[in-house]
Parts: structure tokens; C-alpha cells; sequence
């Protein structure tokens, strides 16, 4: 077996008691003090993840932006310096290569943030397709460390420890900077919670610094189990559960980041889909029976036949419910729809609601 | 980690306290911290006459589902009712308030698969 990656925080983690997991190639903590109060940190307070593992390419040079126009799924001639963008690499079919966050550092440069699982992959699909565009590309993805600070405290946690105005930092925006004094920093009004906060994007040698600040001032350590049961409860999708190469965006509910109005690699494919219509929906669904439903598990119709399956499924710490992400028919894809989820052979009801699971306050 | 040398163990993680040809069932304290939080435990068998080693029910935490296997044959004479709302108690409290089922035994003397405390803790490298 090939020995798994770590982060510039795996002794650390490992030195805290915190619960260590392969995921996509690395060791990284899938929990601290357990779950639950990990969850609510975020939700009513700050959690500190580190996801180092996440990878991050630049795209430099006079043709950047039109080969990111081609590569992505987004319009990327609607950022500026200091946006941020999500965005989807579409594959060649209809399908996704993976979703990421495209940053638009200057006049022709910018930092792609894909996947950790899909590095290798981003990385090949990539380059197919830079050698008919005036780009340079750089795979840093071990340079960088990345810990997201997330909850309604992290502003007030992290200012004290960076002269950038995080004030001023719109969601989605982001400036460059020091952050304890360690230069080149970029904190990133970003997250995949819901929570809002922060993703500090770091040089590897300031993150045992930064780690052990934030939490010297408050913040809670929080394992990758949570960063999955939060964003859940946004019904934000998850690369390799609710899509993947085989799925489309219009489908997955990623329309809004899909612009036909430019050129870019599977319009055609998609343009195609789009006026045929979609054959099926991913929603979210809140179970009616006690149980919880998981990635896999098949959405049957009253008579048990099988229609969709479940891509991602959990309890919803902050709902108290269980809740979950599938592919159904259009025709049971309207908020109120009945479905059923099997679970260990037994049909659950379920109703189909509108996203995300967590209303704004 | 907490494991009382007076009850017995399975390979599955569960313990057993046997008083005479009646027994209670819960999962070991290795166990629920390997499920982590758990929300749900769904146990329909009770009054059933299950063999040993039969699926008595599963439990549900955020990240996991785990079947419960029966360490020996027997009838399903009580499921705890405190868990339906407060499955929480398996984590807090598995061999006292996060107890399962009670069981009569087919065979209060038989002891086929389970392990006492020494050799539960190897198991486990506790």
C-alpha cells in the first residue's frame, strides 16, 4: 500500500488525540472531541479545519483568462482582482472532472482550488488543454497549507492577528497579506459551511503558528466529519458523491455556474441537454420515518420500485432531522414530492424540500 | 478506555452481564467510541428468539450504521426504552444507562464465543 500524504499539520493533529483517517491519499483528522460538538463550534461560534489536502494550481499568462473561460464551467471574465469564483471543470462529455474555486489574483493570474482526491486528475485534464493557450501553469499544491476558520466569531477571532480589514472582505473576496507576521498569506472570505468565516491559504512554515494562535484564542478544533454534516445542511455537493464524471451540471443543481453565454469545452453537449431537458434532479430530501439515509442507498417509488439513489445522507445536528442529497425523477423532484429511501431493506418515507436543508436566520 | 473485568466480551464488540439464565446486551465503550456520536438505535427484535450471533438490531451514529449481534442465543425479553429518545446514553454511559436488550438465555450455561476481560482488552490493544 502506497503510505498516505500528510499536511504540514498531521503531527499535530496526531499529538492532540485527534482521530486520524485516510482520505483521498492523506491522513487527516476525521474528528477532536467528536462530532456533534464540533458541528455546533462552527454554527454558533468559530471551528478551525486544517485542509491542507485541498490542492492549488496557478494560471499565469497572456491567454489566462480565455483558457479558463474554455476549462471552466463559470464566466471568469466576470471576476476581478480579489473575487473569488466557484466554478466546474466540465469533462469532454457532460459529465464534471471535479468543482472548484477560481481566484482572479491580477490582470491574467490566477489560483485554481480543486479537489484533493482529483489533484492528479485536475492536473492531467489540465494540461491536455493548456498547450493551445499562451498559459503557464505550477501545480503547488505541497506548498500551500489551507485552514478554514468558520462560525460567526472568526472575524473577531482572526483580526487581531492581520493587519488586512477582514471588514472589508466582501464573501467571496479575498486579499493577500501577513497574517502573524508570516508574508504571502491569502485570507479568503470563503468556506464550505455556511457558517461564513475565513480559508487562510498558508505557507507551509506558518501553519503549526497560525493552528495553535487560533486556537489559543478560542477557536475549536474541527475534523473533516463535521466539514461534511455542515455542508450537508447547505446542500452544497461533494465531488465523487453527489457528482462526478458521469454526472451533469444542470442536473446537480449547478446551472448557476454554467454560462452558455460563452465558449467552453462540453457546451455543446450540455446546450444539447439543456434543450432536451434533464431526465432527473438532484434535491434535497428530509426523511418522515426514524432513520438516516446514506450515499448509496436507492430512492424507491410507493411500489418499491427503484428511481434514484441517495449521494449523500446524514443527521442533521443542527435540524435534528436526517436529511440528504439523490437523484430522482423530474417528476418527483418538487418540494413536497413523497419518495422513499431504502434502508437495510426497509422503504422510508422521505419528502423532497427546497435547498439549503438550513434556512437563513 | 473502561472495560469491567465482571462481564463477559464478543469478537463484535458487544458485552454481556449473565445473572442466572437471564442476560443484558450493550456495545463495549471501544465500540461507541469507534461509532462516535450516535443518534439513532433501531432495535425491532424484542420478543424475539434470535440464535447467537442473529442481528438483534443496528445503531446509528452520524458517520456509521453498525449491526448488533446477539453474543448468545436467547429471547429478546426488553429493549432499553431510554434510548429511543436519548441514544446519547451509549456514549456516556455504554455498560450502565446505553444497555440494549435483555435476554433469556436458551442456555444459561453455554459461554461459546466469549471472551473474558483480559482477552476482549487484546482484542482491542487496550
Amino acid at each position: 500500500m502506497e503510505s498516505l500524504k500528510t499536511t504540514a499539520l498531521t503531527d499535530v493533529h496526531r499529538s492532540m488525540g485527534a482521530k486520524m483517517v485516510p482520505f483521498a491519499g492523506y491522513e487527516m483528522p476525521v474528528q477532536y472531541a467528536g462530532l456533534l460538538t464540533e458541528h455546533h463550534a462552527v454554527r454558533n461560534a468559530a471551528g478551525l479545519f486544517d485542509v491542507s489536502h485541498m490542492g492549488e494550481f496557478t494560471v499565469e499568462g497572456p491567454d489566462a483568462l480565455d483558457f479558463l473561460q474554455y476549462v471552466t464551467s463559470n464566466d471568469v471574465s466576470k471576476l476581478v482582482p480579489g473575487k473569488v469564483q466557484y466554478s466546474c471543470l466540465p469533462n469532454a462529455d457532460s459529465g464534471i472532472v471535479d468543482d472548484l474555486l477560481v481566484y482572479c489574483r491580477g490582470e491574467q493570474k490566477y489560483l485554481l482550488v480543486v479537489n484533493a482526491s482529483n489533484i492528479d486528475k485536475d492536473w492531467a485534464w489540465l494540461q491536455q488543454w493548456a498547450p493551445q493557450f499562451d498559459v503557464r501553469m505550477e501545480n503547488q499544491s505541497e506548498q500551500w497549507s489551507l485552514l478554514a476558520l468558520q462560525g460567526p466569531h472568526a472575524a473577531a477571532l482572526l483580526q487581531p492577528f492581520t493587519s488586512i480589514d477582514l471588514g472589508g472582505l466582501a464573501y467571496y473576496s479575498f486579499a493577500e497579506g501577513e497574517l502573524l507576521g508570516f508574508p504571502g498569506a491569502i485570507l479568503s472570505a470563503t468556506g464550505y459551511t455556511g457558517a461564513g468565516g475565513f480559508e487562510l491559504y498558508l505557507p507551509n512554515d506558518a501553519a503549526e503558528t497560525v493552528w495553535k494562535t487560533l486556537l489559543d484564542a478560542g477557536a475549536v478544533p474541527v475534523g473533516l466529519g463535521a466539514r461534511d454534516t455542515l455542508r450537508l445542511e447547505m446542500g452544497y455537493c461533494l465531488y465523487g458523491n453527489d457528482i462526478d464524471d458521469t454526472t451533469n451540471a444542470l442536473e446537480a443543481g449547478l446551472g448557476w455556474i454554467t454560462k452558455f453565454s460563452k465558449d467552453f469545452i462540453q457546451k455543446p453537449h450540455l446546450e444539447n441537454v439543456k434543450a432536451h431537458g434533464v431526465e432527473r434532479k438532484l434535491v434535497g430530501f428530509v426523511l418522515t420515518d426514524r432513520g438516516v439515509a446514506r450515499h448509496g442507498y436507492p430512492i424507491v417509488d410507493e411500489s418499491g420500485t427503484a428511481v434514484g439513489v441517495v449521494t449523500s445522507g446524514s443527521p442533521s445536528p443542527t435540524l435534528g432531522q436526517s436529511i440528504g442529497l439523490g437523484y430522482v425523477p423530474v417528476s418527483s423532484s418538487t418540494p413536497g414530492s413523497k419518495i422513499f429511501v431504502e434502508v437495510r431493506n426497509q422503504p422510508l418515507a422521505a419528502e423532497v424540500v427546497s435547498l439549503p436543508f438550513l434556512k437563513k436566520a | 478506555m473502561n472495560f469491567p473485568s465482571e462481564l463477559l466480551y464478543t469478537k463484535d464488540h458487544e458485552w454481556i452481564r449473565i445473572e442466572g439464565d437471564t442476560a443484558t446486551v450493550g456495545v463495549t465503550d471501544f465500540a461507541q467510541s469507534e461509532l462516535g456520536d450516535i443518534v439513532f438505535v433501531d432495535i425491532p427484535s424484542e420478543g424475539d428468539s434470535l440464535a447467537a450471533e442473529a442481528v438483534f438490531g443496528s445503531v446509528e451514529a452520524v458517520k456509521t450504521v453498525s449491526d448488533l449481534y446477539l453474543p448468545l442465543a436467547g429471547e429478546i425479553l426488553e429493549v432499553n426504552p431510554e434510548l429511543d429518545a436519548a441514544p446519547e446514553k451509549v456514549n456516556s454511559d455504554p455498560y450502565g444507562l446505553g444497555w440494549m436488550v435483555k435476554v433469556r438465555l436458551n442456555d444459561a450455561s453455554d459461554r461459546t464465543g466469549l471472551m473474558d476481560v483480559e482477552a476482549y482488552k487484546a482484542l482491542v490493544g487496550a
